[in-house]
């Protein structure tokens, strides 16, 4: 395998592995987060992996910057605060969030993506705790 | 060419790829488009679906046809569809094709190609009567005739040849018809009937099933032997004698 291109593709974070596994006891949980591989951790698993990822803050960079071309430093800081502060407007730690204002703010209030139709947070197969969620988000585990 | 079929051009399910050919659309630059699909949908080798839908709606005067993976030409032009709807609320004025244009081209892009399908929008708003293209990578078209799928050579050849600009409205649907036929006979990712669309300012008029040149043909002989054509030589016949071993009785609840 030719490696000399991959550092390019290489994840931006990468969980390490040995140190911390997610499962209880202190052991790899083969059920809920499968098999480890080395290969699986630094390198994504589809092509489109890392654009798709980054593709919302990249989005942003682009237009903020393109602001601050228009209009000065003032209009994206202006707008990065306003999305800071609806981005802190959560529901409690295990359900899913509306993001009504953030999305508003974005302007993808109006817009249907991929993002709508699929991974409906109904339909999740995985689900948190509540009231341990809850207890560590109030710190009082 | 919805699910997996694929129009005109190549049409797919999730799992298959669907070739079909597409038709193209005439831009009758006075007054309408004509939008033109065989309805094959195809999986590999295999035809998936004899009678597909290549021809979606996304607006009361624009409509789109898809080519290529049938699953992801069916699920761009509805979230184009859906899209242009609420952008339709949100302004209060009738889409433009450009616009599904520039969001189909944008959103095939975003996926870099790997969202197989390739799509010919075409309709008529308030800036006239217009013809894009949009490949499965992101660039666009905007021709006055325009084909894709795999029976494009076809199709497009039968373009070349009699396309003028300005044409009569049934001339016109003739043209449409006889290109999609060159697909249908001359290309096996195409077959079956020929799907128009009309595109005018008054409104559109799909006609499914405009023309089936493909049809099951009639069966001219019979084959059926009279009974006694093959001769009996002999015949022998053995008795097998049976003794009853064991025999049960269970009855039955007829209560």
């Amino acid at each position: 395998m030719n490696t000399r291109g991959l550092r390019s593709q290489l994840k931006d974070s990468v969980p390490v592995a040995g140190l911390c596994p997610q499962g209880s006891y202190g052991i790899q949980d083969s059920l809920r987060s499968g098999f480890t591989s080395v290969k699986n951790e630094l390198l994504p698993s589809h092509p489109l992996e890392l654009s798709e990822k980054n593709f919302v803050l990249n989005q942003d960079k682009m237009n903020f910057s393109t602001l601050r071309n228009i209009q000065g430093l003032h209009a994206p800081l202006k707008l990065q605060m306003e999305y800071r502060a609806a981005r802190q407007i959560q529901r409690l730690p295990f359900l899913q969030s509306s993001n009504l204002a953030l999305d508003t703010l974005r302007g993808s209030d109006d817009t249907i993506g991929f993002e709508d139709i699929l991974s409906d947070p109904a339909q999740s197969e995985t689900m948190g705790e509540p009231h341990m969620m809850v207890e560590y988000k109030l710190g009082l585990l | 060419t919805r699910k997996m079929e694929t129009r005109s051009e190549t049409s797919a399910f999730p799992f298959l790829f669907l070739l079909h050919t597409e038709t193209l659309s005439f831009d009758d630059a006075a007054d309408g488009v004509i939008l033109g699909a065989d309805t094959r949908a195809t999986d590999d080798m295999v035809v998936a679906d004899k009678n597909c839908r290549k021809i979606h709606h996304i607006a009361p005067r624009i409509y789109c046809c898809g080519a290529g993976v049938a699953a992801d030409a069916e699920i761009a032009t509805q979230m184009m569809a859906s899209n242009v709807e609420l952008h339709t609320l949100n302004t209060g004025r009738p889409p433009l094709v450009a616009m599904v244009t520039r969001q189909l081209k944008q959103m095939l892009f975003r996926y870099q190609g790997h969202m197989g399908s390739s799509v010919i929008v075409g309709g008529v708003d308030v800036t006239g009567a217009h013809l894009y293209s949009v490949y499965p990578h992101g660039s666009y078209d905007k021709l006055p005739f325009l084909t894709m799928g795999s029976g494009a050579a076809a199709a497009v050849s039968v373009f070349e040849d009699r396309f003028k600009a300005n044409m009569e409205l049934d001339e016109a649907k003739r043209l449409v018809r006889d290109a999609i036929t060159a697909g249908i006979f001359c290309d096996l990712g195409s077959g079956s009937n020929v799907d128009l669309c009309v595109i005018t300012a008054a409104g559109a008029e799909y006609l499914r099933g405009y023309d089936r040149p493909a049809g099951k043909g009639k069966r001219e002989g019979q084959y059926r032997y009279k009974p006694g054509t093959t001769p009996v030589l002999t015949k022998t016949q053995t008795p097998l004698s049976l003794d009853v071993v064991y025999e049960t009785v269970q009855m039955m609840d007829t209560e």
